[in-house]
């Protein structure tokens, strides 16, 4: 193609193989192609069976997380000129989940593990609840305690990052920990016993072993870091004052 | 080949397809055993790009605002096209639903006091549109996925592609779809069914929508002989970011911001002097593009070939801006380097969302030829009700998807609480054939790139049937896409593998999106008036007279057929569209 101004390399999961084929591929990149634009490009111009996981473009729908230069990113929020070094862009999938084809993972464990904290607003009284005639009560800053952790849109970025989830499977994970704190933050909520005593585990919070890497890689600023550390003060006032 | 049984089966996971899903698990006590079926994961579908907000008149009373009003201004946007007693229902619902989505958990922007603030949109007479910062279908989306997660007679049918409704002697059957993680068929065969698969956009280039938006239920539909309404009707958003054409949400002008043209004027104030930025977005679009052809758009290679305007935040102050629109601040500095507090953020035109959809009654029952399909509705932007007639409010989306979510799962779960036995032979003998045509299309090896299809289809919609159309443009239009239809038919598809093939999913949708492309042309073509957001250069006026019907069209040997239908108008009589 004219203009040709960046390599990518690309490791693509071989499913029949079982293995890795290395591609390389040259494309155009202007001011404003992000990484995800060059691999849409590749793959209606070079290659039909380039394979990734893609939707809003816009960061939102949380499809498109890879390994960018070695960084767990969103290709749609990823600037190509700016992430090329010395105009090479190395992209590969996410290792902590199974590999389905190409840069695209398998995230049913991970939805899994969000299913079990109880994501979701729990009440006593399930009919109120489901009554539209009046609101709840909130305030604003009793909104803002768990607003920072309602924005996470669920790419698996961080479980990537995660240290601990990459070598224990069975560890529930930055994701799933952060929504649980996420639900018992929100004064709406009435769940928060139900939901300490099932991640007072091992394979729970006590797992996290605060390395912080989820948190630098979250697209939207969750924070599941901080989430975790506010899940194990939770549980440690819990256990000692019944409260 | 695998058939599975459910007692609904619901196809897409959007806003309006959950929505359904909740509705129907709730209105059985848990019992009906129920299929959400999505071509994504299904908290990803497009309905999380939603920014600005969810209308309803919260507090009858406050601003002098009332149900009635909401009406009033849902009709007049409408330009008069909409079902006025579909739009009666709208207001009357919208308010509940938005307790409804506070009790599921969305953080609605608040008051110091805790009361849910209302923010001013386009075409609506007061400020009635709650909201979350500039997130607002994501975080309802979140809340409806979450809350679904407790439900356990919901499946979740995560990344399967549906290429087929199963439709035989005008009863739903069930539907076939391919399993991306193994490219195995997988048919649902049910007596009830809810398409609810979201717009279009996605036929034009240059759009706010997701790469998902192809509208793949309404052209399974078509193809089953269910007829469209209204198919001319495509929305385009005023303010898409240039290049990307990533929305920047109405609400940025809600909060206050302007329009301005190269010589850094508020032209808005020549086209609707009492609106101003605020006038409904058929009216804004215009406006943007008469500014640029009499050459007051801003030229800048490096922004692409397309003119742009103007929008201008600076003025509301960052403060504003990180509490009430934090995310397309976000966005700008992410994709194009601007920050909004300080610096102008390009942008034109885009389409965003389609009026038109499959004909149904007010319930959201599919109609064929004016007979209901038994067992199959339609919810959510797929569906044509006729709420948005000719040009839909902003805000209005998010409160149909809910509302005619919620309706259609309750009757979804009326039918299927006593109607339990199925076709099991014929819902077996149509996925058979259509596990035939579909390893047919994996096997095409033709000269035809689906891109190469998918590429000329966007400059065919973007330059021919855009904000501005003329009968030579349409009839260009009508012809280039029954030429790319054929060519179709020499398609090649270069992946062969099982395991999540994109290139037989993207072939697919590229075929959607020609079927209903070749419907809005014609329709377009066909209705010579300008009426909303349809507007034509011969014919420059609405004309009540001729053309105050929907638009019906459908699939008869091979051909689109045309036909007109009557426009309900209850209380509020047409009268000239002023703002």
């Amino acid at each position: 193609m004219e203009g040709e101004n960046t390599i990518f390399l690309i490791s693509s999961f071989d499913r029949e193989q079982e293995s890795f084929k290395e591609l390389e591929y040259r494309a155009r990149t202007g001011r404003f192609t992000t990484v995800l634009d060059a691999l849409i490009g590749l793959k209606e111009h070079v290659d039909p069976s380039l394979s990734f996981r893609y939707s809003c473009r816009m960061g939102i729908c949380g499809s498109c997380a890879m390994v960018i230069n070695g960084k767990p990113s969103l290709a749609c929020e990823t600037n190509a000129a700016s992430a090329a070094k010395d105009g090479i862009i190395s992209i590969g999938p996410m290792r902590a989940q199974p590999l389905l084809k190409g840069l695209v993972t398998d995230f049913d464990d991970f939805f899994q593990k969000h299913r079990e904290v109880f994501p979701w607003i729990i009440r006593n009284n399930v009919r109120e609840q489901f009554d539209d005639k009046k609101e709840f009560h909130q305030n604003e800053e009793q909104r803002d305690y768990f607003l920072p952790f309602a924005e996470c849109i669920k790419c698996g970025l961080c479980i990537d990052a995660c240290p601990v989830e990459n070598t224990n499977r069975f560890f529930l994970g930055p994701q799933a920990l952060a929504q649980a704190y996420r639900y018992i933050a929100d004064s709406k909520d009435q769940g928060r016993e139900k939901r300490l005593d099932y991640l007072d585990t091992l394979n729970g919070v006590w797992g996290c072993e605060f390395s912080g890497s989820c948190s630098k890689v979250c697209p939207k600023s969750v924070d599941p870091a901080l989430a975790i550390q506010l899940l194990k003060a939770e549980i440690t006032k819990y256990r000692l004052t019944k409260k | 080949m695998e058939v599975l049984r459910y007692d609904i089966v619901i196809l897409g996971s959007g806003l309006a397809g959950m929505r359904a899903a909740l509705q129907a698990s709730k209105a059985s006590d848990g019992k009906l055993r129920i299929a959400l079926v999505s071509k994504l994961h299904a908290m990803r579908s497009h309905s999380v790009s939603a920014e600005g907000g969810i209308s309803g008149v919260l507090y009858p009373g406050e601003n002098n605002d009332s149900i009635a009003l909401h009406a009033y201004d849902t009709v007049k946007g409408s330009d008069y096209l909409s079902d006025q007693d579909a739009v009666e229902l709208l207001v009357n619902h919208a308010p509940s639903e938005i307790r409804l989505f506070d009790h599921l958990g969305v953080p609605w922007n608040r008051d110091k006091r805790g009361k849910i603030i209302l923010r001013a949109f386009g075409g609506m007479s007061v400020p009635r549109t709650a909201f979350a910062a500039d997130k607002t279908g994501f975080f309802m989306m979140n809340a409806l996925y979450d809350t679904l997660l407790s439900f356990s007679n919901v499946e979740i049918f995560h990344e399967h592609i549906v290429t087929k409704l199963i439709v035989h002697n005008g009863k739903f059957e069930g539907m076939a779809a391919i399993d991306m993680a193994t490219g195995e068929t997988r048919t649902f065969s049910s007596n009830a069914g809810i398409i609810a698969t979201g717009g279009f956009g996605r036929s034009y280039g240059f759009t706010t929508t997701s790469y998902s938006s192809t509208g793949d239920g309404i052209a399974l539909a078509y193809a089953e002989g269910i007829s469209l309404k209204d198919m001319e009707f495509v929305q385009f958003h005023p303010t898409a970011l240039v290049p990307s054409g990533i929305l920047i949400t109405e609400a940025a002008r809600g909060e206050g911001a302007y329009l301005l043209n190269s010589k850094g004027e508020r032209f808005m104030e020549n086209y609707a002097k009492s609106k101003m930025e605020l006038a409904p977005r058929d009216i804004i679009s215009r406006a943007i593009m008469t500014e640029i052809e009499n050459g007051r758009g801003i030229k800048n290679k490096e922004y692409g070939d397309n003119e742009f305007v103007h929008l201008d935040l600076r003025h509301l102050g960052e403060a504003k801006i990180n509490e009430t629109l934090p995310n397309i601040k976000e966005i700008s500095i992410k994709m194009i380097g601007v920050d909004p507090s300080n610096e102008l953020l390009p942008i034109r035109p885009a389409c965003h969302f389609t009026m038109g959809g499959i004909n149904t009654d007010i319930n959201g029952n599919v109609l064929s030829s004016g007979k209901k399909i038994e067992g199959l509705w339609a919810a959510g932007e797929c569906g044509c009700v006729s709420i948005h007639g000719a040009n839909r409010l902003g805000s209005n989306s998010l409160s149909q998807c809910v509302i005619w979510g919620k309706m259609t799962g309750n009757e979804a779960a009326r039918l299927a609480m006593k109607d339990k036995k199925g076709n099991e032979d014929k819902v077996l003998e149509i996925s058979e054939l259509e596990e035939k045509r579909i390893s047919a299309i994996l096997g095409a090896n033709g000269h035809e790139s689906p891109y190469d299809l998918r590429s000329e289809l966007w400059h065919t919609m973007d330059n021919y049937v855009g904000v501005y159309r003329n009968a030579k443009a349409l009839a260009h239009a009508v012809k280039k896409i029954a030429e790319l239809k054929k060519r179709f038919a020499h398609i090649g598809i270069g992946d062969k593998s099982a395991v999540y093939n994109t290139n037989l999913r993207d072939a697919l949708e590229v075929w959607n999106m020609l079927v209903l492309s070749e419907c809005v042309a014609e329709c377009a073509l066909n209705r010579k008036e300008s009426r909303g957001a349809h507007s034509r250069r011969e014919y420059q006026k609405r004309n009540d007279r001729a053309w105050l019907k929907h638009t019906i069209v459908t699939l008869e040997k091979g051909k689109n057929r045309i036909t007109y239908k009557k426009v309900k108008i209850t209380k509020w009589k047409p009268e000239e569209r002023k703002y």
